[in-house]
């Protein structure tokens, strides 16, 4: 997706709503889904014999670049499809593309998969693309908003979800295949290394010259308006003004809203 | 008042930020995934680990602190340590590293110098073994060096070079060394013990430094002339870490002045040495080994400044565009509220000149990276043969290449004709596979931008500086002022000094552009800007193929002219010649350079679809930003030139040799009968009473400066359409998209 630090300016004409230049600007690994990466990666390490794929669909000449930094953080083998990533795509064209190109992964075993991905994404909250993904592969045993995965000897695993009131439920799943739609999990960003980035880049270069272009124009969609959110600044200067006043004066503001 | 309405475009503008790819086809490393995943790598901890101590004030010490020596570990972890190194030693990028450090030292610079210069000083202990050490020599300390792998338990090494010592000792000039080194134990039949006695001053990384390449000069007649010794920090003596010093700038590295009194195994001597009748010869001299240290590690330097101009770029945009968001008269949709200070011509004009010095800096200081990858390969080669020859030691060599000099610039004449008339030449053919030819040709071309682009970049660049932060108001000159630009400002006058100031770069330039085979690459260049030129008008590469011709000329001329007392001009006591003539070449060759990488992008570009979107956009902004370089160029160097030409010859005054070459009023009005209106155009008239014009004297004669004045003349003509891309490139200044902020600290 476009880096969230750019200016992103909606811009519409024919077909779908696009960003301002959305080509041209820097794009980053959805921050989604690199909890789930990372996640995914920390505890391919400790299973053996696991392996990660990253299943990802952007604008094919932008994975390039994200893979420059994303392909240096931890190991996986990629796979790629060419489509448009400005979040203005329908999670019920994404979900299909994806299953496909995860089906079409040489020997997988889909009763082996666990499939990690961001709960939501930061260029679109819809948060329904793991679950209709889950859903097209027969998988139904889902968790959103993941924390934390845990996985006993038994090949069974405990699952952390978030849930109301800054609270965590926790379930245990018999064992794969599992769709875990993830939070921000526990860990940090791992840094860069180029060694890892190196090795990755074998596999990575030849995804990406492979990589199919998706039909993900969303169809049928229509969307009745596309803006950027207003700035607003309504400053006022008080001194003195006791707690209750202040309290008393937001509940007003919130109130008329 | 507003900024006049300029020429409304009906061109395409350049609409974000140039990104990374297309700087990647710019510098021409689209292709190298290694460099562009090292350059995100030192990204994450330049704008990262490195933008958080600057913001937080971690400049404000000289001392090495804690939080400071962080960094080392980001180093390690990120792999600017080991970028050095090849992968046998420990690191990942096989290969030539100028490239590589060019691009570490750019990301890190990009947010502060001091950083860059910290993380490349080991890389600086280092050379001397890398260029001239043995090969147990190379295979101990790089691999010392190596940042751990997972699963080791070990604390890679850090070094330093040393070779300035307290004044009155070496600092520029690196021959007064006072470093000594003498026998301390020989044993028959032993490896000799010495004892190294060296003091240093100002000297990079030596607050945690365990091992340091020093400059040292025997004072035993059993040890012949200099060398480089390794010291240890657990060597038997003293090895005092020194002071902190006190400086103003760059203090996210550690400099100290250290001393060292210690005995080492002969076998520290870089590159090793033999006994010849009971006397150690190191196999190089201090000067030997630094030589080829600086050759390379200068052109990072280089680029350090450039970064800073580059990166100025957007927080000056954003500074002027928000400039008066928030006041009541500036509510949203008037023109003072969307352009703020992008509404004032003046802004914008100084803005694109420090964007088109950027361009030009980075353009020179990375070609001249490329140009040292391209040659560090050859001069292995070169070495070989020479070897296998029996060649060995400076002069011979000398004579040795007086040949291939000949062969090479044979070379360069084919090169000069057009390509059919050199298809069928065997002789083309054989020289171009000819290394030894191929090896002088690109060391005369590395040997000039070696010196030009950390004389230029640092130097001019400096000056720039102080531009952008002038553009930030008040604001600049404060700790917080986005980009840091009032500490780059600083940071970049030590980057003009240090590993040799601008007067080192120019003497040594002095020296290298006097090669023949530069000269006449030189001079086919001219050619290849006007060819350019009429493939692609609006470059400016027109007018600066005139530039290249009037320099040249002044060159040739200045070879053999004398001021007034008979005196050669072009002499290297005669630095008030020399300098400003290598100065003079240097703006010429960042033009040239910044041309040529906007040609390779509009080549390239088409092919990246992510470049291809905006590309015509950018290539016209590029285009009218190297026209506006070009200018200055043009300006800077017409200037330089007439001042030689014109200014080391008397003036000519009221006096009997004066009166020699003016009319006589009474021969005036005789020739008017013949010539109507001739007394206007023939200033210097004087009365027969001795009466004459108010002014200096007679005006200088010009003879034989014809060809001189011709040139000038048509250059300043070339100038023609230059502001109006200045005019341009400033509209587009705002019009382009920037991020919402600025993304360090991150
Ligand atoms: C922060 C910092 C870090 C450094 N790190 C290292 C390091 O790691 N290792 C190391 O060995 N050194 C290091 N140095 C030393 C640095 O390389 C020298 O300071 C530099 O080369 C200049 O020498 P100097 O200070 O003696 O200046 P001087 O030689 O005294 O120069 C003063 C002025 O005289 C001019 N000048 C000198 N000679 C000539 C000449 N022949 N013709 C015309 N003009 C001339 C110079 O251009 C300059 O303008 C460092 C310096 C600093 C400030």
């Amino acid at each position: 997706m476009p880096d969230p630090l750019q200016t992103l300016e909606p811009v519409t004409g024919v077909g779908l709503p696009a960003l301002k230049n959305e080509m041209m600007l820097p794009a980053v690994l959805d921050p989604w889904a690199g909890h789930a990466l990372y996640e995914a990666a920390n505890l391919a390490k400790k299973v053996p014999g696991s392996k990660v794929y990253l299943v990802s669909l952007g604008q094919k000449a932008k994975l390039q670049q994200v893979m420059m930094t994303i392909a240096q953080k931890v190991s996986f083998e990629l796979v790629a499809i060419d489509g448009p990533a400005s979040g203005f795509t329908d999670a019920h064209e994404v979900a299909p593309a994806l299953a496909a190109a995860i089906m079409a992964i040489p020997g997988i075993d889909k009763s082996r998969l666990l499939l990690f991905g961001g709960w939501e994404s930061a260029s679109r909250g819809a948060g329904a693309t793991m679950q209709i993904l889950g859903e097209i592969l027969g998988i139904t045993d889902q968790f959103e908003g993941v924390d934390e995965i845990t996985v006993q000897d038994d090949g069974s695993f405990q699952v952390l979800e978030r849930v109301e009131g800054g609270k965590h439920q926790v379930s245990t799943c018999a064992g794969t295949p599992a769709v875990l739609g993830w939070a921000t999990g526990n860990l940090g960003e791992p840094r860069n290394d180029p060694q890892v980035g190196m090795a990755n880049m074998r596999t990575v270069m030849p995804a990406l010259q492979r990589a199919k272009p998706a039909k993900v124009a969303a169809e049928g969609v229509l969307y009745g308006r596309v803006e950027l959110p207003k700035q607003q600044r309504n400053t006022r200067i008080v001194k003195d003004m006791p707690a209750d006043q202040i309290a008393r004066e937001i509940i007003e503001w919130i109130s008329q809203k | 008042m507003a900024t006049p309405s300029v020429e409304k475009p009906t061109y395409e503008t350049i609409r974000t930020l140039p990104g990374d790819d297309v700087r990647q086809i710019l510098w021409r490393y689209s292709d190298r995934y290694d460099l562009q995943m090292l350059v995100q790598s030192v990204r994450s901890v330049a704008r990262g680990l490195v933008a958080h101590l600057v913001a937080e004030g971690a400049r404000n010490t000289h001392e090495w602190t804690d939080r400071k020596n962080e960094l080392l570990k980001a180093y390690d972890e990120s792999g600017v340590s080991a970028s050095f190194l090849e992968p046998e030693e420990g690191g990942f990028i096989a290969g030539p590293k100028n490239m590589v450090l060019a691009l570490v030292a750019y990301e890190l610079a990009w947010v502060d110098g001091g950083a860059a210069t910290g993380a490349l000083a080991g890389c600086l202990a280092l050379s001397p073994i890398h260029e001239r050490g043995t090969v147990e020599q190379k295979k101990h300390y790089m691999s010392l060096c190596a940042p751990p792998q997972p699963g080791e338990d070990r604390k890679p090494w850090r070094g330093s070079f040393c070779l300035t010592e307290p004044i009155p000792y070496v600092g520029v000039d690196t021959g007064m060394l006072n470093g000594k080194l003498r026998v301390a134990e020989w044993k028959d039949g032993e490896e000799p013990m010495l004892q190294v006695d060296k003091r240093g001053r100002f000297i990079t990384n030596m607050g945690f430094a365990n091992f340091v390449t020093a400059a040292v000069q025997s004072v035993d007649e059993r040890i012949k002339g200099s060398c480089i010794v390794i010291l240890e920090e657990n060597d038997p003596g003293i090895f005092d870490r020194g002071t902190p010093t006190k400086k103003m700038v760059h203090q996210l590295s550690s400099t100290n002045d250290p001393i060292f009194s210690l005995k080492v195994p002969a076998s520290r001597i870089v590159g090793g040495y033999t006994v010849k009748d009971g006397v150690i010869v190191p196999n190089f001299d201090h000067s030997e080994v630094i030589e080829a240290v600086f050759k390379r590690t200068r052109v990072t330097v280089a680029l350090m400044t450039s970064a800073k101009l580059l990166s100025a770029i957007e927080p000056i945009i954003r500074y002027q565009r928000g400039r008066f968001r928030g006041a009541e008269q500036a509510t949203p949709g008037t023109i003072r509220y969307d352009l703020g200070l992008q509404q004032r011509e003046d802004a914008l004009h100084r803005l694109v000149d420090i964007w088109a010095m950027g361009e030009a800096s980075a353009a020179l200081g990375f070609a001249a990276a490329r140009c040292f990858d391209v040659l560090d390969p050859l001069e292995k080669e070169k070495n070989t043969i020479l070897e296998e020859k029996g060649i060995r030691g400076g002069k011979s060599e000398m004579k040795f290449f007086k040949g291939v000099q000949k062969d090479a610039i044979d070379f360069l004449n084919l090169c000069a004709k057009p390509e059919e008339a050199r298809a069928n030449s065997t002789r083309f053919v054989e020289l171009h596979e000819n290394k030894l030819v191929q090896y002088a040709i690109l060391d005369a071309v590395a040997g000039v931008l070696c010196p030009a682009s950390k004389l230029w970049n640092t130097g001019k660049g400096n000056v720039l500086m102080r531009e952008a932060v002038s553009l930030m108001g008040g604001y600049g000159i404060t700790e917080d002022c986005p980009g840091f630009l009032g500490q780059k400002w600083m940071d970049s006058q030590l980057e003009a000094t240090y590993e040799g100031p601008e007067a080192v770069q120019r003497r040594n330039l002095t020296v290298t552009m006097q090669n023949e085979l530069f000269l006449k690459q030189f001079g086919n260049w001219i050619v290849e800007m006007r060819h350019i030129a009429a493939q692609k008008p609006g470059t400016g590469a027109c007018a600066l193929g005139t530039a290249m011709q009037l320099w040249l000329w002044t060159y040739k001329h200045l070879q053999h002219a004398k001021d007034p007392q008979g005196n050669k001009l072009y002499q290297s006591a005669r630095q008030g010649v020399t300098f400003p003539m290598a100065d003079a070449l240097c703006w010429l060759l960042a033009s040239r350079q910044q041309i040529l990488d906007l040609i390779e992008l509009e080549h390239r570009g088409p092919e990246n679809p992510v470049v291809a979107e905006g590309l015509a956009g950018t290539v016209q902004f590029l285009t009218d930003l190297c026209h506006v370089q070009t200018a200055r160029s043009v300006g800077e160097v017409g200037r330089i030139c007439a001042e030689l030409v014109h200014g080391f010859r008397r003036h000519p005054a009221w006096d009997e040799a004066g009166y020699k070459g003016c009319y006589a009023q009474d021969e005036m009005d005789l020739m008017e009968a013949f010539v109507p209106g001739l007394p206007a155009c023939a200033t210097d008239v004087v009365g027969l009473d001795g009466c004459h014009p108010d002014k200096a004297g007679p005006c200088a004669n010009c003879e034989g400066l014809e060809p001189f004045q011709r040139l000038r003349a048509r250059m300043d003509n070339c100038l023609t359409g230059a502001m109006l891309a200045k005019d341009r490139a400033a509209e587009a200044l705002t019009k382009v998209m920037i991020p919402e902020a600025l993304d360090y600290p991150q």
